[in-house]
């Protein structure tokens, strides 16, 4: 397994960087079209949700790491800040339009790719990724 | 390839049609916000509003939430509609997902077919 890591600001500047890369991998590991799109949109909303909610006025750093396997891209996504409940989240927020992001962003990743893994904590939240390379 | 947003702004047939170039993501989408504003703003009777995603080439959930919540502004103010065209197939495939095609939310292939059909 090789494993390629970045890490980035939680700043919004910053998103399009983690996509771009993580285009780039699965594009060298031969990943059809379509799921170069769906691995890009599943690890920028799990970096806006850091962005976003992981830590508040004051930014810390996002942690990826790129984990490549013969037959599968996985992708854990980790930031240090005060974590969240995220079905909680979703369910206060869902009547703010302007919070519909967060809601709509968990549902493009369970959508999207062929696992998610969510844990978060009083010490940060860590999301897996994970896309199957089609045969 | 562009990572920023571009945004603007005419008519086509009295119908007011913002035109996109780029990405929209947590960085980029309070360009769209601000556009959606400035047309409710400068339309303030439109019923119909045109998005033209024809050189849109990525939108996360944060782009879909701005377009999302203007249209529920649209509807409120006029029962109108915003009326996406030219999504690429990815990008209807992430409406779709959404889940957020409604009542007051409408795709059209291209943007003739939508003059033609919002015109009637």
């Amino acid at each position: 397994m090789n494993s390629i890591k970045l890490t980035i600001p939680s700043i919004s500047d910053y998103v399009g960087v983690a996509r771009l890369t993580a285009s780039g991998i699965a594009n060298r590991m031969k990943f059809t079209h379509e799921d170069i799109e769906d691995i890009k949109i599943a690890v920028s909303e799990a970096c806006t949700n850091s962005v976003q909610y992981a830590y508040g006025d004051s930014p810390g750093d996002i942690e990826i790491s790129f984990n490549i396997y013969d037959d599968k891209l996985e992708i854990r996504i980790s930031d240090s800040g005060k974590g969240f409940d995220i079905d909680a989240e979703v369910k206060t927020k869902e009547d703010d339009p302007e919070k519909i992001g967060l809601g709509l962003g968990i549902v493009f990743m369970r959508s999207l790719m062929d696992h998610v893994d969510y844990e978060t904590s009083a010490n940060g939240t860590v999301v897996t990724l994970v896309k199957k390379v089609s045969l | 390839m562009v990572l920023d947003l571009n945004v603007s702004i005419r008519e086509n047939k009295s119908i007011p049609v913002i035109d996109l170039e780029g990405e929209i993501d947590v960085y980029t989408y309070p360009k769209l916000s601000d556009a959606l504003q400035y047309v409710f703003e400068t339309y303030p009777n439109a019923k119909d509003l045109i998005v033209n995603l024809d050189r849109i080439r990525y939108i996360d959930s944060t782009g879909l939430g701005v377009i999302a919540n203007g249209a529920n502004q649209i509807k409120k103010i006029n029962n109108g509609y915003i009326n996406i065209t030219n999504a690429t197939p990815q990008i209807k495939k992430i409406f779709d997902v959404s889940g957020l095609i409604s009542a007051n939310f409408k795709i059209f292939d291209n943007e003739d077919d939508a003059v033609s059909s919002l015109s009637k």
